[in-house]
């Protein structure tokens, strides 16, 4: 197991230095604006911007440029400084991840409640009305698109604009620390629309894993055993049914700890997708690396903690 | 004293896509404490679901159950779920054919076992080991402690039946129904199996229904043998009967089609013609009729009925007079194939009154 | 001897490594699926692998039909050396050396026609390139086979589990080879079909002069279809005879403990018979015991078992069996029923 892990770990390392190096290239390769005439703001003197690119070092070949990049995040956890503010990058990015996260945890409890309760009576129920009726709405919340939703949650909910002005609008967050009421009734519509597309493909995974586990020896053999209904699905089918949703959920939270991008830009929350989504507008490098980084670190981070919880949870699993 | 178990005219069927499967159709059986039933059929016989039914395991929307099964005098077929499960793997309990599928792939072993346990009594968790262990043990499974913590993949074959036995019998069960429980072992796992069975019936003193294909394993095994086909009985026996004076076409198919250890090696097989008949259109009359080689044109519309043979407890489902079933077996065993078997009953009967084609029309 | 002999292997080892490493892979064990196993195939016969599941048999059938690599060893085909023979000569092998396999169900492609199916061997191999001379071929493949020859277009999922096995049967035959395999062709098949499918394989043999490698675990149909008969145990081969010298003089203990366990559908025999009932399960084939591999189930095993490997070499009654106490007629005869006279008893009038 631990041979495993380190393995793992050394690819997680090999994967950021990879992700990073692509961003790279790509910023450059793509047309942008210069990013000494973008600090330099209003002036338009080439002295000044020659002046803002040597002290950037934007003057230094591409492969050096990279070099110096990559020594500040290993030597210093520095991801340099935004082209655009000049603020630092990843103070930035660590100041902006309560929120992200606050919104992506919240979103996971509602979306694994709703998807498994949903999967698990559609599954013992199938081809009931209720399975029919919960099979349908899964399908056009799995439609909608996540700012459609959102701005249709917006007219129909929040203060100021809706009809039914019963939750706070868009970018009223209120961070953890400061208000948890208005923490909470703040983020209650971001987490039910980021979680809608989530419950309903997670309902349907659930379904049909718990069809085919229903149908498997080892539930008859409960059966015969005189165990309750409840204790056999519940006990027995979910245990085997819901592995993989595990899984699911774990990736799916890396990838949304990396930052939320259209949740956080129809509700304006202050996260790392918000930032990530300026920073790209802008052209505006440093901060495009660091969010990407950070983002692709969640990713293979959560990615490794699934694979070892799926050797707990799965005891047939064995990593050597 | 009425017997332990009886069935009495079940029918069970099953809606599906392509129809009305009629999986089991009217079939009585009886077993007695301290005595060992063997069904023997092929795949859709209908002898795996008889089991499954006397457990209420065939339960469900799509399938229609009917007739009587009576466990000690109490209606199993009408009780309610939750009185079915007060039976279940507590009065009746069961094993299946494939032990590594049967068994949890999460849980351990052990509390799979503990679990069978406190289904039926309102025991501690440490008390519920102390019996799974002791369970464990009777049936052979070496250093039962360790081996409870371990789970079911990392058991070999046979030690997965063993458990799966074990925990069939953590109850005290009056009945035990095998499904198949020696058909994915190897051949001396398989006998390991059959001794531990044979021994721990005579032990505990419980009645068991073994279903199985194996005539062999029967023959091992049974005391007393059910055949059958299509959904029936065709022929039920004391084993000593059954095997050394078969009455039913199809169970001298059978005999027929198994290669033999105590046979000469050059002995031809005689195979059945044809295949196992569909289940939603069964064929009219006796349905053994479109394979049966001393088939006479009334078969196919005639029904058969479990009838007594004369020999003692042994009933056959066959509409050939009993006189020309004997002279037809004599025939067979002393060598002759079922085309030479067939002229003498067409000796005894004389030709068939209407033709050949006639006889075959009933099936495509 | 030798002339008649068609394909030879000698020392055959098949190693199935397990590998471990952070970067590098090393290897750590391997499964010991096939350990030294010399066996000849007569022309014309057929000859009968028998043993229980990870015995090693169907990887010593598939290394001798260069389905597999062999780890060391020499396989001798029509005095060729066909070890390592690659390209175009190990095609041409392919179409003499066929492979029948056991579960008819997912052996073959569900969406092509059975035609389609039997005829694929012809395209892949070139022969026959008109189609309505592929076609007639093809006709009377399914007619040899006991297949109706009208039902060359439809799909395999339209015909039952023996029907398809009469497809895989005929699929083998396409190309006219010499050796087939038939790896426990009856194993998933009902009782009543079992028949019909060994019937139609010996009628083929006698016929076409086929020479079969028969790989099943039932040793009454091994018994039934097989002219000598190979014992396997933990990769190796423990007995080998002829069947009825291997049937009536069991020499190995093994062999022994396997008849005695078959259940026979016969009430004298089944009760008559002491049973020996072997205790345990096969040894793991990664850690093989030593000497003789069979010593830890053995009851007659001796300190020496453990220590020297025992030879396969002739016993008295005509087996060649590699044990240092083999198995005496008398001990044999208690626990192995036998031709009985006993038969089916005659109805009481």
């Amino acid at each position: 197991m631990t041979r495993y892990v380190i393995r793992r770990l050394l690819w997680v390392v090999v994967l950021l230095f990879l992700v990073s190096a692509l961003t790279f290239v790509i910023f450059f390769v793509l047309p942008s604006t210069d990013p000494a005439a973008l600090r330099a703001g209003k002036t338009r003197d080439p002295e000044v911007i020659n002046a803002i690119r040597e002290q950037l070092g934007l003057n230094k070949p591409k492969i050096e440029q990279f070099w110096i990049y990559l020594k500040g995040i290993v030597l210093h956890f520095d991801f340099g400084h935004s082209y655009l503010n000049n603020l630092n990058v990843r103070d930035e990015i660590l100041s902006r991840l309560p929120a992200t996260i606050s919104l992506s945890l919240g979103a996971l409890v509602i979306w694994l409640f709703v998807g498994i309760s949903v999967g698990i009576i559609s599954a013992v129920r199938r081809r009931s009305l209720m399975d029919r009726a919960a099979m349908g709405t899964t399908l056009v919340m799995i439609s909608a698109p996540v700012y459609w939703l959102g701005l249709v949650s917006l007219l129909l909910f929040s203060q100021g604009i809706g009809v039914i002005p019963i939750f706070p609008g868009s970018g009223s967050y209120t961070p953890l620390s400061e208000d948890p009421w208005k923490w909470f009734t703040s983020l209650i519509l971001p987490w039910l629309v980021l979680s809608a597309a989530f419950a309903a493909i997670y309902a349907r995974i659930l379904r049909a894993n718990m069809i085919e586990t229903l149908s498997e020896d080892y539930i008859r053999t409960a059966r015969a055993k005189g165990l309750s209904e409840r204790r056999i699905v519940l006990g027995h089918a979910l245990r085997s049914a819901i592995t993989p949703i595990v899984t699911l959920a774990g990736l799916d939270l890396g990838v949304l700890l990396g930052g939320a991008i259209l949740t956080e830009t129809v509700f304006n929350i202050p996260g790392v997708g918000r930032l990530s989504y300026d920073a790209i507008i802008h052209g505006d490098l440093p901060t495009v690396q660091g969010t990407v980084l950070f983002g692709a670190f969640f990713i293979v981070i959560l990615n490794l903690v699934v694979d070892i919880a799926y050797a707990y949870l799965d005891p047939r699993v064995r990593y050597t | 004293m009425s017997p332990l178990l009886e069935i009495e005219d079940l029918r069970v069927s099953f809606r599906t896509e392509d129809g009305v499967v009629g999986a089991v159709d009217g079939v009585s059986l009886s077993v007695d404490r301290d005595r060992t039933l063997g069904i023997v059929g092929e795949s859709g016989s209908g002898k795996s679901v008889t089991g499954l039914t006397v457990m209420g395991l065939t339960r469900g929307r799509s399938t229609t159950i009917s007739g009587s099964v009576r466990f000690d005098g109490r209606e199993l077929t009408t009780a309610s779920d939750a009185e079915l499960r007060t039976v279940r793997g507590n009065d009746i309990a069961m094993i299946f054919q494939d032990p590594l599928s049967s068994l949890h792939p999460f849980y351990t072993v052990g509390r799979q076992l503990t679990e069978a346990v406190r289904a039926h009594r309102d025991v501690g968790q440490g008390e519920a080991h102390d019996r799974a262990v002791e369970l464990m043990r009777l049936v052979g499974i070496p250093e039962p402690e360790q081996r409870m913590r371990a789970y079911p993949h990392e058991f070999s074959g046979g030690m997965r039946q063993r458990a799966m036995i074990a925990m069939a019998l953590v109850n005290d069960p009056r009945l035990l129904i095998a499904d198949e429980p020696t058909t994915a072992l190897d051949v001396t796992v398989q006998a390991q199996i059959l001794e531990l069975i044979g021994e721990l019936q005579k032990r505990l003193g419980m009645a068991v229904i073994i279903v199985t294909h194996d005539l062999g394993v029967v023959a091992e095994i049974a005391d007393d043998v059910a055949v059958m086909y299509a959904g029936r009985i065709v022929e039920q026996a004391p084993k000593e009967g059954l095997f050394g004076a078969p009455r039913h076409p199809y169970t001298w198919g059978l005999l027929g089609s198994i290669p033999r250890l105590t046979a000469p090696r050059d002995e031809a097989l005689v195979p059945i013609a044809g295949r196992p008949p569909s289940l939603i259109h069964p064929p009219s009359g006796c349905r053994f009729h479109p394979r049966c080689p001393y088939v006479r044109p009334h078969h196919t519309r005639i029904d058969p009925q479990l009838e007594p043979t004369g020999d003692p407890d042994h009933d056959v489902a066959c509409l050939l007079p009993d006189p020309v079933r004997r002279a037809l077996w004599a025939k067979l065993a002393a060598g002759a194939t079922p085309q030479e078997a067939r002229a003498t009953e067409d000796e005894m009967m004389g030709p068939p009154t209407e033709t050949e084609t006639e006889t075959q029309a009933g099936r495509p | 001897m030798s002339a008649d002999v068609l394909l030879e292997v000698r020392d055959l080892i098949k190693h199935f490594p397990i590998t471990r490493g952070i970067v590098f892979q090393r290897q750590v064990a391997a499964v010991h699926a096939v350990d030294g196993v010399s066996l000849a195939v007569h022309r014309g016969e057929t000859l009968g692998l028998v043993g229980e599941t990870g015995c090693g048999k169907s990887t010593t059938a598939r290394t001798m039909v260069r389905l597999l690599d062999p780890t060391s060893g020499t396989i001798h085909y029509e005095g060729e050396d066909i070890t390592h023979v690659k390209g175009r000569r190990l095609k041409q092998l392919r179409r003499e050396l066929q492979i029948i396999f056991q579960d008819p169900y997912s052996s073959l492609n569900p969406r092509k026609t059975v035609g389609s199916i039997i005829a694929d061997p012809l395209v892949i191999h070139g022969m026959l390139s008109g189609k309505s001379e592929r076609k007639r071929r093809v006709q009377e493949l399914m007619d040899l086979v006991g297949l109706n020859s009208e039902h060359y277009n439809r799909y395999p999922h339209e015909f039952s589990g023996g029907q398809r096995q009469r497809i895989g049967v005929a699929r083998a035959l396409a190309l006219e080879p010499k050796l087939i395999v038939a790896d426990e062709p009856v194993s998933a098949l009902d009782v009543s079909i079992q028949a019909q499918i060994l019937n139609l394989l010996r009628r083929l043999q006698s016929e076409l002069g086929l020479t079969i490698v028969f790989i099943a675990h039932d040793l009454s149909v091994v018994r039934h279809m097989c002219d000598r008969v190979a014992v396997m145990y933990l990769g190796q081969v423990v007995e080998l005879a002829d069947s009825d010298t291997l049937y009536q003089h069991p020499r190995h203990p093994y062999t022994g403990a396997l008849l005695s366990a078959v259940p026979v559908a016969d009430v004298v025999a089944a009760t008559t018979k002491q049973r020996q009932v072997l205790s345990g399960d096969v040894p793991s084939p990664v850690h093989p015991p030593p000497a003789c591999r069979f010593h830890t189930r053995c009851w007659k095993a001796q300190p020496v078992c453990r220590e020297t490997t025992p030879e396969l070499e002739p016993k008295p009654g005509g087996s060649i069996a590699a044990c240092h106490f083999p198995l005496t007629d008398e001990e044999a005869a208690e626990r192995i029923p036998t031709v009985s006279a006993a038969g089916p008893v005659e109805p009481s009038a």
